[in-house]
């Protein structure tokens, strides 16, 4: 039957998306118009609808306004322009069409990107009296941000140019210059009227010197099928269905490559090994799948996958980063506050997300960089992202769904910006410093907050102050507390007063008043390292009541773990490594506590230790870090 | 490499896009529902549902919203299907309304759709707490759906504002709703009627025999033809019917649905009345002609 086999090729003609950039005043929906309406697929009533419509309304006198017909919410005719982007269809009998049609506007370079976004080519409309001007150089510089590998340019109105080949060539020198260092591959021109439908759907005879294709019959006929990446197998897991208890298929797009039943694939983040069991399909099992396909994948071993996941070749991995450089266009009325902790949408995976820095803006008429503190709505620039989990990603050259993103708002919900990663980030950029924390330090708040400290070290970043007098044991028990807890893996630092007079306080001596200070030096520096993450052991005499009051409320009283080695004179004096106790005996050193000095018993101790009992100390101070959740912390 | 082999047809890879899109919204949203007119898009829709999830059942309910003036075909495919398919299928319609008899010959064409559908549809939507509900429009409908998104964002009243969309990029859709906001989902939003039924044919989906040219008893009015469905059609009018060879290209309630002539009695006859047919679609249904833009108004207010 004849027109079943029509249907049949019929069904076989492949889609291509087009992306129309230009104003008004260029005749981007007359253009539109034409290729609609010549190609057959106006509709009749369509049509009468439409010479209603420019009766009331029209901006083109006589003629039918094909840019009526294509403007289609109430407030945007009211306006006479068009706001926002506006799908149309067509078909032909080779290909079928899907136009985004975007306005040319400053102010909606939002809509521009969105269109461009999904489309294989962009047609670019230029006024012939009026050549390449700014509004065309930026259309173009979208055009290639958003990775659109074919750029046709429409030099219309070429009628109100008497169809001039000199004029015509001049635009196209003009255009080329430009665009050569924007690195698009493929860039087509053409002359045309697209009032008179010169060079629309049929050639011209009134430009005999275009020896080229028209713009339909190009539209028709370019290749894009290798304009979508088959080498890198990535695939987002978007759904798990489960039928029954032993059933898992995996559900996702193709984002790129071919998967085929056997492969060897590994699973992002967990990084787990499987293979192909099969490609399933409510149509069957396929020998492969390929982009754009959506299908499902069940596996040959059971290995835990979730929505979010990806699947990738083992011998072909996406970049998987936490930070990462990036593209973006900012998308909201509300210009961007650099402290807001966004929401990442990429691929299938959600998470949270925070804009770095800020490296430089892009002024999209110019296409010159400058510096910016913040964005504002249609301002593009280069930023530097960290998220809260490691995306995986390519860069968007190379791979347009592995490589983009949204931002949204977490109050409003709006999508607020969108990116184009670039690629990871060196390790330069990734370890620099905001200025918005930079503002944050300079202010006294911690850049990293001491829950994640704890977590990182499993310790909490307290000091222990061991107090007692000379011979006690204290630096036997704080060299034994310091070797065991490293070597448990506590993040400790030891401080004591032979270490800390030697440099520190080497001014000071031994009087009351020197040794307050000394002990307050030390007492700011177990802050600033307990601040830090750090885990202090202190091993000073330390014998002032008030100053060891003074010292807790400088480190922070919950902080601050006394602990007490109990002494009779007797024992310290047989036991004085150093000699202190016999020099003082001689006069010839002062204020040694015991001795010519008070020193005060402590009252509210956290421990109190037996000097005798050498070889309990350090187990009961172990315990007591473990009963406390100090070390370790979990 | 053998880039032939990796050529994909046009109604796959809407297929394909579909499909992804009626997956991303089961994945991130908590109580989606689908609705389901009975037309020859949501029989595509649904299709499409059932393949995203396969070997897998659809994890979301579909909902039909009766205005109580379908044509009695349709209610009949309806119950036929559902039951057949083990689709799971909630039916709700205006029950005040319907007891105090609002239908489109006492009421006029716009009470009766703003009571009957929209404000069904709203309440069906309240009752079941839905966060999403994909709905079967094209683009190529309409003009106001032209710049439509495929997540199309509804405040707490289920209102549209066309000034304050989000911006949709590739496919990466923003499925963020605070409580009691919800995003309606237009899974099909790039298919064009012809490929609705191209894709009828490839894969044999059921439909309406409504579809189909058949001798009817219609009444002209003002150049539709307006079949006698039931007796709730006015005597006078009822009086003036005739037999012709019609069929309908939309479904919906049979006063409000007008008919054309067509020997177009196959699917095959149908693709290619369809590519030579010189009336768009929508000019059949007589309600877009109650005043200047009124889709716009009407989805505004929150209808599809």
């Amino acid at each position: 039957m004849e027109i079943k086999e029509f249907l049949d090729q019929d069904q076989k003609k492949d889609l291509l998306r087009l992306l129309t950039a230009g104003s008004v005043d260029d005749g981007k929906s007359t253009l539109i118009g034409r290729l609609l309406f010549d190609s057959k697929k106006l509709y009749e009533d369509q049509l009468s609808a439409l010479e209603r419509d420019s009766k009331r309304e029209g901006h083109a006198g006589e003629e039918i306004d094909y840019a009526l017909l294509l403007d289609g919410l109430k407030a945007e005719r009211e306006q006479g322009i068009t706001i926002d982007v506006a799908y149309r269809y067509f078909s032909t009998a080779k290909r079928k069409f899907i136009i985004a049609d975007t306005p040319g506007h400053e102010q909606y370079t939002r809509n521009m990107v969105t269109g461009a976004s999904t489309a294989n080519l962009a047609i670019i409309l230029i006024d012939a009296r009026k050549g390449v001007i700014t509004q065309t150089k930026r259309h173009t510089f979208l055009v290639s941000l958003l990775g659109i590998k074919h750029v046709a340019l429409a030099v219309n109105k070429m009628d109100l140019m008497d169809y001039s080949e000199a004029v015509y060539d001049k635009i196209c020198d003009d255009y080329k210059e430009f665009i050569t260092p924007l690195g698009i591959p493929d860039v087509r021109f053409f002359p045309m009227s697209a009032l008179k439908g010169e060079n629309v759907v049929d050639l011209s005879d009134k430009m005999p010197w275009y020896h080229g294709k028209s713009m339909l019959e190009y539209l028709e006929t370019i290749h894009i099928t290798s304009d979508r990446n088959f080498e890198d197998f990535r695939f987002p897991v978007q759904y798990v269905i489960r039928p029954g208890l032993d059933y898992r298929g995996f559900a996702g797009k193709i984002s790129s490559g071919i998967v085929k039943p056997g492969d060897d694939i590994m699973v992002l983040p967990s990084g787990k090994t499987s293979r192909v069991k099969e490609i399933v399909t409510y149509d069957g099992s396929p020998d492969m799948a390929f982009p754009p396909q959506s299908v499902t994948l069940t596996l040959e071993h059971e290995i835990d996958v979730s929505r979010g996941d990806m699947m990738v070749h083992p011998d072909n991995l996406p970049s998987i980063s936490r930070h990462f450089e990036s593209m973006l266009v900012w998308m909201d009325e509300k210009p961007m506050d650099l402290n807001t902790q966004f929401l990442i949408k990429h691929t299938s995976n959600n998470t949270k997300a925070r804009i770095d820095s800020i490296n430089h803006m892009v002024n999209i008429n110019t296409l010159e960089n400058f510096d910016a503190k913040t964005f504002q709505l249609n301002e593009i620039g280069h930023v530097t992202i960290t998220t809260a989990k490691p995306l995986f990603f390519d860069a968007y050259k190379k791979n347009r769904q592995t490589g983009a993103f949204i931002l949204i708002d977490p109050r409003t919900h709006h999508t607020v910006a969108v990116g184009m990663i670039i690629d990871k980030t060196s390790a330069h950029q990734s370890h620099r410093i905001t200025q918005v924390e930079l503002q944050k330090v300079a202010q006294g708040e911690l850049l990293i907050d001491p829950v994640q400290k704890e977590k990182r070290f499993n310790q909490k970043a307290h000091t222990l102050w061991i107090t007692g007098l000379h011979g006690s044991g204290k630096n036997e028990l704080a060299y034994t507390l310091y070797r065991e807890l490293f070597q448990q893996g506590a993040t400790l630092i030891l401080l004591d007063g032979k270490s800390v007079r030697a440099g520190l306080s080497r001014e000071l001596d031994y009087s009351p008043s020197d040794r307050a200070e000394h002990l307050r030096r030390v007492a700011h520096m177990c802050r600033l390292l307990n601040d830090q993450g750090m885990l202090v052991i202190c091993s000073f005499v330390s014998p002032d009541n008030a100053v060891r009051e003074q010292i807790a409320e400088i480190i922070g009283p919950d902080k601050f773990h006394l602990i007490y080695l109990k002494a009779n004179l007797d024992f310290c004096i047989s036991n004085d490594q150093y000699g202190i106790y016999e020099k003082a005996d001689r006069g010839e050193i002062q204020h040694i506590p015991g001795i010519d000095m008070q020193y005060d018993i402590p009252q509210n101790t956290q421990l109190t230790l037996n000097a005798l009992e050498k070889s309990h100390q350090a187990e009961t101070v172990f315990q007591y870090l473990e009963k406390n959740n100090i070390y370790p912390a979990s | 490499m053998n880039i032939p082999s990796y050529h994909i047809n046009n109604l796959r890879e809407l297929e394909a896009e579909s499909i992804h899109i009626i997956r991303e919204v089961a994945a991130e949203f908590e109580n989606p529902v689908m609705l389901y007119s009975i037309g020859k898009d949501s029989s595509v829709m649904v299709r499409l549902a059932e393949k995203a999830f396969f070997p897998g059942k659809v994890p979301f309910p579909l909902m039909h919203i009766d205005s109580k003036w379908k044509f009695r075909e349709m209610t009949a495919f309806r119950d036929k299907y559902a039951k057949e398919m083990g689709w799971n299928l909630i039916v709700h319609y205006n029950k005040k309304a319907f007891e105090e008899g609002v239908g489109p010959y006492t009421h006029g064409s716009k009470v009766h759709t703003d009571v009957m559908k929209t404000q069904a549809l709203l309440e069906g939507l309240n009752k079941y707490k839905f966060d999403a509900a994909f709905g079967g429009a094209r683009r190529d409908e309409e003009k106001s759906r032209a710049k439509e998104r495929i997540y199309s964002f509804r405040d707490k009243f289920h209102q549209w504002d066309p000034k304050n969309q989000r911006p949709e990029l590739w496919d990466i859709y923003n499925a963020k709703v605070q409580k009691g906001e919800s995003i309606r989902v237009f899974p099909i939003s790039n298919w064009t009627e012809l490929d609705i039924w191209q894709y009828i044919r490839l894969e044999n989906i059921p439909i309406v025999p409504l579809y189909y040219a058949k001798m009817r008893p219609v009444v002209n009015v003002d150049g539709n033809f307006i079949l006698v469905d039931d007796d709730r059609m006015p005597k006078e009018m009822a009086a003036k019917a005739e037999m012709r060879k019609v069929r309908f290209r939309t479904l919906g309630c049979y006063p409000l649905t007008g008919a054309i002539e067509s020997e177009a009695d196959t699917i095959e006859k149908i693709v290619e009345e369809m590519m030579t047919v010189t009336k768009s679609e929508r000019t059949t249904r007589v309600i877009d002609f109650d005043q200047e833009a009124s889709m716009e108004q009407k989805k505004r207010e929150g209808y599809f």
